[in-house]
Protein backbone atom coordinates (compact mmCIF):
# COMPACT_ATOMS: atom_id res chain seq x y z
CA UNK A 1 0.00 0.00 0.00
CA UNK A 2 0.77 3.50 -1.06
CA UNK A 3 -0.35 6.42 0.98
CA UNK A 4 0.86 10.21 0.52
CA UNK A 5 -0.28 12.15 2.96
CA UNK A 6 -0.60 16.24 2.07
CA UNK A 7 2.21 15.89 0.13
CA UNK A 8 3.63 18.88 -1.80
CA UNK A 9 6.90 19.83 -3.97
CA UNK A 10 7.65 23.22 -4.63
CA UNK A 11 10.60 23.71 -6.75
CA UNK A 12 12.95 27.02 -6.33
CA UNK A 13 14.15 28.29 -9.45
CA UNK A 14 17.97 30.10 -9.37
CA UNK A 15 15.93 33.27 -10.47
CA UNK A 16 14.55 32.57 -6.78
CA UNK A 17 10.53 31.91 -8.27
CA UNK A 18 9.09 29.12 -6.87
CA UNK A 19 6.98 26.39 -9.29
CA UNK A 20 4.12 24.65 -7.10
CA UNK A 21 4.61 21.62 -9.09
CA UNK A 22 2.00 19.62 -6.47
CA UNK A 23 -0.21 21.05 -4.50
CA UNK A 24 -0.86 19.47 -1.34
CA UNK A 25 -2.21 15.89 -2.33
CA UNK A 26 -3.34 12.90 -0.30
CA UNK A 27 -3.72 9.82 -2.42
CA UNK A 28 -3.74 5.80 -1.16
CA UNK A 29 -2.82 2.70 -3.75
CA UNK A 30 -4.10 -0.40 -2.44
CA UNK A 31 -1.26 -3.35 -2.72
CA UNK A 32 -1.89 -5.60 -6.28
CA UNK A 33 -3.70 -2.37 -8.33
CA UNK A 34 -2.69 -0.89 -11.54
CA UNK A 35 -3.31 3.02 -10.82
CA UNK A 36 -3.24 5.56 -13.30
CA UNK A 37 -1.95 9.33 -12.82
CA UNK A 38 -3.17 11.12 -15.83
CA UNK A 39 -2.56 14.52 -17.25
CA UNK A 40 -1.22 16.64 -19.68
CA UNK A 41 2.18 17.40 -19.33
CA UNK A 42 3.38 19.98 -16.87
CA UNK A 43 0.39 18.76 -14.52
CA UNK A 44 2.84 17.34 -11.53
CA UNK A 45 1.91 13.58 -12.40
CA UNK A 46 5.77 12.83 -12.97
CA UNK A 47 6.57 14.32 -10.05
CA UNK A 48 3.88 12.95 -8.01
CA UNK A 49 5.02 9.57 -9.22
CA UNK A 50 8.67 10.52 -8.34
CA UNK A 51 7.51 11.43 -5.05
CA UNK A 52 6.68 7.53 -4.01
CA UNK A 53 10.69 6.43 -4.44
CA UNK A 54 11.58 9.94 -3.11
CA UNK A 55 13.76 10.76 -6.21
CA UNK A 56 11.75 14.01 -5.61
CA UNK A 57 12.10 15.20 -2.21
CA UNK A 58 8.45 16.14 -1.02
CA UNK A 59 8.04 19.94 0.26
CA UNK A 60 5.99 18.57 3.11
CA UNK A 61 3.88 15.94 4.04
CA UNK A 62 4.73 12.41 4.29
CA UNK A 63 5.06 9.27 2.05
CA UNK A 64 4.61 5.56 3.34
CA UNK A 65 5.19 2.38 1.49
CA UNK A 66 3.87 -0.43 2.90
CA UNK A 67 3.74 0.90 6.40
CA UNK A 68 7.25 2.04 6.29
CA UNK A 69 7.99 6.12 6.63
CA UNK A 70 9.54 7.07 3.36
CA UNK A 71 9.93 10.63 3.96
CA UNK A 72 13.04 11.40 6.78
CA UNK A 73 14.99 8.28 5.90
CA UNK A 74 19.01 8.17 6.37
CA UNK A 75 20.20 7.82 2.83
CA UNK A 76 21.52 4.00 3.43
CA UNK A 77 17.61 3.06 4.29
CA UNK A 78 16.32 4.98 1.47
CA UNK A 79 19.04 3.39 -0.69
CA UNK A 80 17.31 -0.23 0.62
CA UNK A 81 13.45 0.81 0.13
CA UNK A 82 14.28 1.63 -3.52
CA UNK A 83 15.56 -1.84 -3.61
CA UNK A 84 11.64 -2.58 -3.31
CA UNK A 85 9.96 0.01 -5.99
CA UNK A 86 10.68 -0.28 -9.25
CA UNK A 87 10.76 1.74 -11.85
CA UNK A 88 10.76 2.13 -15.37
CA UNK A 89 10.71 5.42 -17.46
CA UNK A 90 9.77 7.01 -21.03
CA UNK A 91 13.66 6.69 -22.29
CA UNK A 92 14.36 3.37 -21.03
CA UNK A 93 17.28 4.84 -19.50
CA UNK A 94 19.50 1.65 -19.96
CA UNK A 95 23.48 2.49 -19.60
CA UNK A 96 24.86 2.46 -23.31
CA UNK A 97 28.00 0.49 -22.30
CA UNK A 98 26.72 -2.50 -21.23
CA UNK A 99 24.53 -5.56 -22.48
CA UNK A 100 21.32 -6.06 -22.10
CA UNK A 101 22.25 -8.88 -19.20
CA UNK A 102 24.68 -6.89 -17.21
CA UNK A 103 21.95 -3.47 -17.58
CA UNK A 104 19.60 -5.95 -15.59
CA UNK A 105 22.62 -7.22 -13.27
CA UNK A 106 22.55 -3.21 -12.31
CA UNK A 107 19.68 -3.53 -10.20
CA UNK A 108 20.86 -6.53 -8.15
CA UNK A 109 24.36 -5.07 -8.01
CA UNK A 110 23.90 -1.79 -6.67
CA UNK A 111 22.11 -3.72 -4.39
CA UNK A 112 25.27 -5.59 -3.16
CA UNK A 113 24.36 -9.12 -4.84
CA UNK A 114 27.36 -11.51 -5.35
CA UNK A 115 27.87 -12.12 -8.75
CA UNK A 116 26.83 -15.48 -9.68
CA UNK A 117 23.67 -15.04 -7.66
CA UNK A 118 22.71 -11.72 -9.47
CA UNK A 119 23.77 -13.39 -13.10
CA UNK A 120 20.82 -16.04 -12.40
CA UNK A 121 18.56 -13.91 -11.62
CA UNK A 122 19.01 -11.19 -14.30
CA UNK A 123 18.35 -14.42 -16.55
CA UNK A 124 15.04 -15.14 -15.11
CA UNK A 125 14.37 -11.23 -15.36
CA UNK A 126 15.02 -11.36 -18.68
CA UNK A 127 13.44 -14.64 -19.48
CA UNK A 128 10.40 -12.81 -18.00
CA UNK A 129 10.10 -10.32 -20.71
CA UNK A 130 10.86 -12.82 -23.55
CA UNK A 131 14.15 -11.78 -24.11
CA UNK A 132 16.42 -14.59 -23.19
CA UNK A 133 18.19 -14.26 -26.83
CA UNK A 134 19.44 -10.81 -26.17
CA UNK A 135 21.29 -11.42 -23.35
CA UNK A 136 24.84 -10.14 -24.85
CA UNK A 137 23.25 -7.66 -26.95
CA UNK A 138 24.08 -4.02 -26.20
CA UNK A 139 20.93 -1.04 -26.10
CA UNK A 140 22.26 0.47 -29.55
CA UNK A 141 21.48 -2.83 -31.08
CA UNK A 142 17.80 -3.59 -29.34
CA UNK A 143 14.81 -1.99 -30.85
CA UNK A 144 12.84 0.60 -28.66
CA UNK A 145 10.31 -2.10 -27.45
CA UNK A 146 13.30 -4.18 -26.30
CA UNK A 147 14.83 -1.73 -24.96
CA UNK A 148 11.60 -1.03 -22.48
CA UNK A 149 11.64 -5.01 -22.15
CA UNK A 150 14.66 -4.82 -20.72
CA UNK A 151 14.28 -1.84 -18.66
CA UNK A 152 11.20 -3.67 -17.26
CA UNK A 153 13.66 -7.02 -16.51
CA UNK A 154 15.88 -4.77 -14.65
CA UNK A 155 13.37 -3.31 -12.49
CA UNK A 156 11.69 -6.58 -11.99
CA UNK A 157 15.30 -8.22 -11.08
CA UNK A 158 15.04 -7.16 -7.13
CA UNK A 159 11.62 -9.03 -7.18
CA UNK A 160 10.02 -5.05 -6.25
CA UNK A 161 6.51 -4.86 -4.58
CA UNK A 162 5.80 -2.07 -6.68
CA UNK A 163 6.09 -0.82 -10.55
CA UNK A 164 6.70 2.98 -10.91
CA UNK A 165 5.88 3.40 -15.08
CA UNK A 166 7.02 7.17 -16.68
CA UNK A 167 5.15 7.72 -19.12
CA UNK A 168 6.50 3.71 -19.98
CA UNK A 169 5.37 3.40 -23.73
CA UNK A 170 4.92 7.11 -25.24
CA UNK A 171 8.08 6.78 -26.90
CA UNK A 172 6.94 3.63 -28.76
CA UNK A 173 4.31 3.22 -31.49
CA UNK A 174 0.99 2.08 -30.49
CA UNK A 175 1.42 -1.66 -31.89
CA UNK A 176 5.08 -2.06 -29.24
CA UNK A 177 3.11 -0.03 -26.84
CA UNK A 178 0.14 -2.36 -26.36
CA UNK A 179 2.74 -5.00 -26.38
CA UNK A 180 4.57 -3.45 -23.27
CA UNK A 181 1.19 -2.90 -21.70
CA UNK A 182 0.18 -6.77 -21.74
CA UNK A 183 3.29 -7.44 -20.49
CA UNK A 184 2.86 -4.74 -17.21
CA UNK A 185 -0.80 -6.45 -16.60
CA UNK A 186 0.47 -10.08 -17.04
CA UNK A 187 2.75 -8.93 -14.41
CA UNK A 188 0.40 -7.05 -12.33
CA UNK A 189 -1.58 -10.41 -12.58
CA UNK A 190 1.08 -13.19 -12.02
CA UNK A 191 2.75 -11.43 -9.46
CA UNK A 192 0.38 -8.99 -8.12
CA UNK A 193 2.91 -6.27 -8.30
CA UNK A 194 1.30 -2.74 -7.53
CA UNK A 195 1.65 -0.79 -10.75
CA UNK A 196 1.43 2.56 -10.68
CA UNK A 197 1.69 4.62 -14.20
CA UNK A 198 1.99 8.16 -15.35
CA UNK A 199 0.20 8.82 -18.89
CA UNK A 200 -1.25 11.66 -21.02
CA UNK A 201 -2.81 8.59 -23.10
CA UNK A 202 -6.14 7.81 -22.02
CA UNK A 203 -5.99 4.71 -24.17
CA UNK A 204 -3.35 3.00 -21.63
CA UNK A 205 -5.19 4.23 -19.05
CA UNK A 206 -8.73 2.38 -20.50
CA UNK A 207 -6.31 -0.29 -21.08
CA UNK A 208 -4.21 -0.75 -18.29
CA UNK A 209 -5.46 0.55 -15.12
CA UNK A 210 -8.32 -0.05 -12.53
CA UNK A 211 -8.61 3.63 -11.04
CA UNK A 212 -6.90 6.55 -12.10
CA UNK A 213 -6.64 10.26 -10.51
CA UNK A 214 -6.58 13.17 -13.06
CA UNK A 215 -4.11 16.02 -12.49
CA UNK A 216 -4.46 19.64 -13.45
CA UNK A 217 -1.70 21.93 -12.41
CA UNK A 218 -0.02 20.32 -9.29
CA UNK A 219 -3.65 19.09 -7.86
CA UNK A 220 -5.85 15.98 -8.16
CA UNK A 221 -9.20 17.25 -9.92
CA UNK A 222 -10.96 13.90 -10.48
CA UNK A 223 -10.83 9.86 -8.96
CA UNK A 224 -11.97 7.35 -11.74
CA UNK A 225 -12.99 3.86 -11.52
CA UNK A 226 -12.25 2.82 -14.58
CA UNK A 227 -14.85 -0.12 -14.26
CA UNK A 228 -17.73 1.79 -14.12
CA UNK A 229 -15.66 5.55 -15.43
CA UNK A 230 -18.05 8.90 -14.64
CA UNK A 231 -15.83 11.48 -15.26
CA UNK A 232 -16.86 15.12 -13.32
CA UNK A 233 -14.15 17.30 -13.98
CA UNK A 234 -13.94 19.21 -17.64
CA UNK A 235 -10.36 17.51 -18.17
CA UNK A 236 -11.59 14.22 -17.00
CA UNK A 237 -14.24 14.33 -19.75
CA UNK A 238 -12.34 15.28 -22.03
CA UNK A 239 -10.01 12.71 -21.58
CA UNK A 240 -12.84 9.90 -22.01
CA UNK A 241 -14.38 12.20 -25.06
CA UNK A 242 -10.97 11.76 -26.81
CA UNK A 243 -11.05 7.95 -26.17
CA UNK A 244 -13.56 7.88 -28.80
CA UNK A 245 -11.33 9.29 -31.11
CA UNK A 246 -10.63 13.25 -31.87
CA UNK A 247 -13.75 14.86 -33.69
CA UNK A 248 -14.56 18.99 -34.56
CA UNK A 249 -16.84 18.22 -31.45
CA UNK A 250 -13.90 18.28 -29.24
CA UNK A 251 -14.28 20.36 -26.84
CA UNK A 252 -10.54 21.37 -25.44
CA UNK A 253 -10.29 22.03 -21.96
CA UNK A 254 -10.28 25.90 -21.71
CA UNK A 255 -6.84 26.42 -20.45
CA UNK A 256 -5.11 24.70 -23.08
CA UNK A 257 -7.29 25.24 -25.86
CA UNK B 1 67.96 16.08 -48.14
CA UNK B 2 71.65 15.42 -47.61
CA UNK B 3 71.25 18.29 -44.29
CA UNK B 4 68.37 16.48 -42.99
CA UNK B 5 70.58 13.12 -42.86
CA UNK B 6 73.70 14.57 -41.73
CA UNK B 7 71.88 16.03 -38.97
CA UNK B 8 70.31 13.05 -38.13
CA UNK B 9 73.51 11.30 -37.74
CA UNK B 10 75.02 14.29 -35.95
CA UNK B 11 71.94 15.16 -33.37
CA UNK B 12 70.57 11.06 -33.48
CA UNK B 13 71.40 10.63 -29.41
CA UNK B 14 70.35 14.85 -28.76
CA UNK B 15 67.35 13.89 -31.11
CA UNK B 16 66.14 10.49 -28.37
CA UNK B 17 67.25 12.27 -25.11
CA UNK B 18 65.27 15.08 -25.85
CA UNK B 19 62.35 12.14 -27.26
CA UNK B 20 62.66 10.69 -24.26
CA UNK B 21 62.37 14.34 -22.32
CA UNK B 22 59.34 15.15 -23.88
CA UNK B 23 58.00 11.56 -23.18
CA UNK B 24 58.63 12.24 -20.09
CA UNK B 25 57.21 15.49 -19.16
CA UNK B 26 54.06 14.61 -21.14
CA UNK B 27 53.12 10.95 -19.46
CA UNK B 28 53.65 13.36 -15.78
CA UNK B 29 51.40 15.52 -17.07
CA UNK B 30 48.52 13.33 -18.50
CA UNK B 31 49.11 10.90 -15.62
CA UNK B 32 48.63 14.10 -13.29
CA UNK B 33 45.58 14.76 -15.59
CA UNK B 34 43.77 11.47 -14.88
CA UNK B 35 44.26 10.88 -11.29
CA UNK B 36 43.82 14.60 -10.21
CA UNK B 37 41.89 16.01 -12.82
CA UNK B 38 40.02 13.58 -12.94
CA UNK B 39 38.33 13.51 -9.88
CA UNK B 40 38.33 17.54 -9.88
CA UNK B 41 35.97 17.61 -12.91
CA UNK B 42 34.00 14.82 -10.98
CA UNK B 43 33.48 17.20 -8.12
CA UNK B 44 32.74 20.36 -10.06
CA UNK B 45 30.23 18.51 -11.79
CA UNK B 46 28.73 16.56 -8.77
CA UNK B 47 28.88 19.35 -6.66
CA UNK B 48 27.37 21.58 -9.21
CA UNK B 49 23.89 23.06 -9.50
CA UNK B 50 21.38 20.18 -10.58
CA UNK B 51 24.25 17.90 -10.03
CA UNK B 52 24.18 14.87 -8.17
CA UNK B 53 24.86 16.09 -4.79
CA UNK B 54 25.08 20.00 -4.84
CA UNK B 55 27.14 21.61 -2.60
CA UNK B 56 27.11 25.45 -3.80
CA UNK B 57 29.59 26.94 -1.97
CA UNK B 58 32.51 24.18 -2.39
CA UNK B 59 31.37 24.35 -5.95
CA UNK B 60 32.18 27.99 -6.07
CA UNK B 61 35.38 27.67 -4.48
CA UNK B 62 37.12 25.02 -6.55
CA UNK B 63 35.47 27.03 -9.57
CA UNK B 64 37.06 30.20 -8.65
CA UNK B 65 40.67 28.39 -8.34
CA UNK B 66 40.07 26.33 -11.56
CA UNK B 67 39.65 29.65 -13.71
CA UNK B 68 42.28 31.26 -11.69
CA UNK B 69 45.00 28.94 -12.67
CA UNK B 70 43.84 28.46 -15.87
CA UNK B 71 44.15 32.24 -16.41
CA UNK B 72 47.71 32.30 -15.82
CA UNK B 73 49.95 32.47 -18.82
CA UNK B 74 52.04 29.27 -19.03
CA UNK B 75 54.75 31.06 -18.98
CA UNK B 76 54.10 32.89 -16.02
CA UNK B 77 53.26 30.04 -14.13
CA UNK B 78 56.54 28.68 -14.95
CA UNK B 79 58.20 30.95 -13.48
CA UNK B 80 56.12 31.27 -9.89
CA UNK B 81 56.28 27.58 -9.77
CA UNK B 82 59.95 27.56 -9.41
CA UNK B 83 60.49 27.41 -5.47
CA UNK B 84 57.34 24.77 -5.39
CA UNK B 85 58.83 22.65 -7.99
CA UNK B 86 62.14 22.75 -6.29
CA UNK B 87 59.90 21.61 -2.83
CA UNK B 88 58.44 18.42 -5.03
CA UNK B 89 61.01 17.26 -7.54
CA UNK B 90 64.19 19.15 -6.03
CA UNK B 91 64.89 20.99 -9.49
CA UNK B 92 63.59 24.03 -11.29
CA UNK B 93 65.01 23.08 -14.34
CA UNK B 94 65.27 20.52 -16.63
CA UNK B 95 61.88 18.07 -17.72
CA UNK B 96 61.10 17.09 -14.11
CA UNK B 97 60.29 20.65 -13.13
CA UNK B 98 58.55 21.59 -16.71
CA UNK B 99 56.37 18.36 -15.24
CA UNK B 100 55.52 20.08 -12.33
CA UNK B 101 54.05 23.28 -13.97
CA UNK B 102 52.05 21.30 -16.58
CA UNK B 103 50.50 19.23 -14.54
CA UNK B 104 49.81 22.90 -12.85
CA UNK B 105 48.12 23.92 -16.30
CA UNK B 106 46.45 20.53 -17.38
CA UNK B 107 44.75 19.30 -13.55
CA UNK B 108 42.40 22.44 -14.08
CA UNK B 109 42.03 21.85 -17.78
CA UNK B 110 41.30 18.26 -18.06
CA UNK B 111 38.91 18.96 -14.86
CA UNK B 112 36.94 21.47 -17.08
CA UNK B 113 37.03 18.82 -19.84
CA UNK B 114 35.47 16.33 -17.48
CA UNK B 115 32.99 18.24 -15.73
CA UNK B 116 31.41 18.87 -19.48
CA UNK B 117 31.70 15.47 -20.47
CA UNK B 118 29.59 14.47 -17.42
CA UNK B 119 27.44 16.94 -17.95
CA UNK B 120 26.33 15.45 -21.61
CA UNK B 121 25.80 12.05 -19.54
CA UNK B 122 21.48 11.68 -20.00
CA UNK B 123 19.61 12.83 -16.95
CA UNK B 124 17.57 9.70 -16.89
CA UNK B 125 20.53 7.49 -16.63
CA UNK B 126 20.82 8.91 -13.10
CA UNK B 127 17.33 8.79 -11.96
CA UNK B 128 17.99 4.96 -12.48
CA UNK B 129 20.28 4.25 -10.87
CA UNK B 130 19.21 6.52 -8.03
CA UNK B 131 15.71 4.52 -8.53
CA UNK B 132 17.84 1.16 -7.77
CA UNK B 133 19.38 2.09 -4.99
CA UNK B 134 22.60 2.97 -6.08
CA UNK B 135 25.47 4.21 -3.66
CA UNK B 136 26.91 7.66 -4.29
CA UNK B 137 30.08 5.93 -5.50
CA UNK B 138 28.39 3.30 -7.54
CA UNK B 139 26.22 6.27 -9.48
CA UNK B 140 29.39 8.23 -9.91
CA UNK B 141 31.36 4.83 -10.92
CA UNK B 142 29.38 2.55 -12.57
CA UNK B 143 27.10 5.15 -14.17
CA UNK B 144 28.74 8.69 -14.69
CA UNK B 145 32.36 8.30 -15.32
CA UNK B 146 31.17 4.52 -17.16
CA UNK B 147 28.53 6.33 -19.57
CA UNK B 148 31.38 8.88 -20.24
CA UNK B 149 33.99 7.10 -20.84
CA UNK B 150 34.16 7.29 -24.63
CA UNK B 151 33.94 11.13 -24.36
CA UNK B 152 36.43 11.12 -21.29
CA UNK B 153 38.78 9.24 -23.54
CA UNK B 154 38.11 11.77 -26.30
CA UNK B 155 38.52 14.95 -24.06
CA UNK B 156 42.22 13.02 -22.42
CA UNK B 157 43.40 12.50 -26.05
CA UNK B 158 42.68 15.60 -27.14
CA UNK B 159 44.31 16.87 -23.75
CA UNK B 160 47.89 14.59 -24.28
CA UNK B 161 48.37 16.39 -27.81
CA UNK B 162 47.62 19.41 -26.72
CA UNK B 163 50.13 19.55 -24.26
CA UNK B 164 53.04 17.48 -26.66
CA UNK B 165 52.93 21.07 -28.24
CA UNK B 166 52.74 22.77 -24.64
CA UNK B 167 55.45 20.73 -23.63
CA UNK B 168 57.79 22.50 -26.39
CA UNK B 169 56.61 25.54 -24.71
CA UNK B 170 58.66 24.78 -21.35
CA UNK B 171 60.89 24.38 -23.68
CA UNK B 172 62.08 28.02 -24.09
CA UNK B 173 62.71 27.99 -20.12
CA UNK B 174 65.57 25.24 -20.53
CA UNK B 175 63.02 22.19 -19.41
CA UNK B 176 64.70 19.73 -22.14
CA UNK B 177 62.32 17.89 -24.63
CA UNK B 178 62.17 18.76 -28.25
CA UNK B 179 61.37 22.08 -28.07
CA UNK B 180 63.96 22.87 -26.34
CA UNK B 181 66.52 21.55 -29.04
CA UNK B 182 64.49 22.87 -32.15
CA UNK B 183 64.67 25.96 -30.30
CA UNK B 184 68.65 26.18 -28.99
CA UNK B 185 69.83 24.36 -32.48
CA UNK B 186 66.88 25.19 -35.02
CA UNK B 187 66.22 28.49 -34.56
CA UNK B 188 69.63 30.08 -32.53
CA UNK B 189 71.87 28.26 -34.43
CA UNK B 190 69.90 28.05 -37.64
CA UNK B 191 70.30 24.73 -37.63
CA UNK B 192 67.41 24.36 -39.53
CA UNK B 193 67.54 20.04 -39.92
CA UNK B 194 67.57 20.08 -36.12
CA UNK B 195 64.01 21.78 -36.08
CA UNK B 196 62.76 20.15 -39.10
CA UNK B 197 63.45 16.85 -36.99
CA UNK B 198 61.76 18.14 -34.18
CA UNK B 199 58.77 18.93 -36.08
CA UNK B 200 58.67 15.48 -37.51
CA UNK B 201 59.30 13.67 -34.54
CA UNK B 202 56.02 15.59 -32.32
CA UNK B 203 53.72 14.58 -35.54
CA UNK B 204 54.61 11.48 -34.93
CA UNK B 205 54.02 11.66 -31.36
CA UNK B 206 50.72 13.63 -31.91
CA UNK B 207 49.96 11.95 -34.77
CA UNK B 208 49.97 8.15 -32.86
CA UNK B 209 47.92 9.52 -29.55
CA UNK B 210 45.50 10.55 -31.66
CA UNK B 211 45.50 7.46 -33.42
CA UNK B 212 45.69 5.28 -29.65
CA UNK B 213 42.80 7.45 -28.14
CA UNK B 214 40.68 6.99 -31.09
CA UNK B 215 41.05 3.33 -31.04
CA UNK B 216 40.82 3.15 -27.13
CA UNK B 217 37.61 5.61 -27.36
CA UNK B 218 36.07 3.29 -29.83
CA UNK B 219 36.38 0.05 -28.29
CA UNK B 220 34.32 1.57 -25.24
CA UNK B 221 31.83 2.96 -27.24
CA UNK B 222 28.83 0.68 -27.73
CA UNK B 223 26.26 3.47 -28.49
Amino acid sequence: MIELKQVSKRFETPGGKAVDALLSTDLTIASGRVFGLLGFSGAGKSTLLRLINRLEEPTTGSVRVDGHELTGLSHDALRQARQGVGMIFQQFNLLSHRSALHNVEFSLEVGGMASTARRTKAREALAAVGLSDKETAYPAQLSGGQRQRVAIARALATSPKILLCDEATSALDPHTALSILRLLKHLNKERGMTIVIVTHDIKVANYLCEHCVVLERGGVVDHIDMANPQPQSRLGKFFFDTAKGWTDQTVLPQEDA
Amino acid sequence: MNDLLKALVEFGPDLWKATLDTLLMVSATMASAALLGTPLGVLLFTSGEGGLYPKPILHRVVGYVVNVLRSFPFIILLVILIPFSRLVVGTSIGPKAAAVALSFAVIPYFARLVEQNLRDVPKGVIDMAQACGASKAATIFKVLIAEAMPALIGSFTVTATGFIAYSAVAGAVGAGGLGDLAIRYGYYRFETSVMVWCVVIMFVLVQSTQWLGAWAARRFDKR
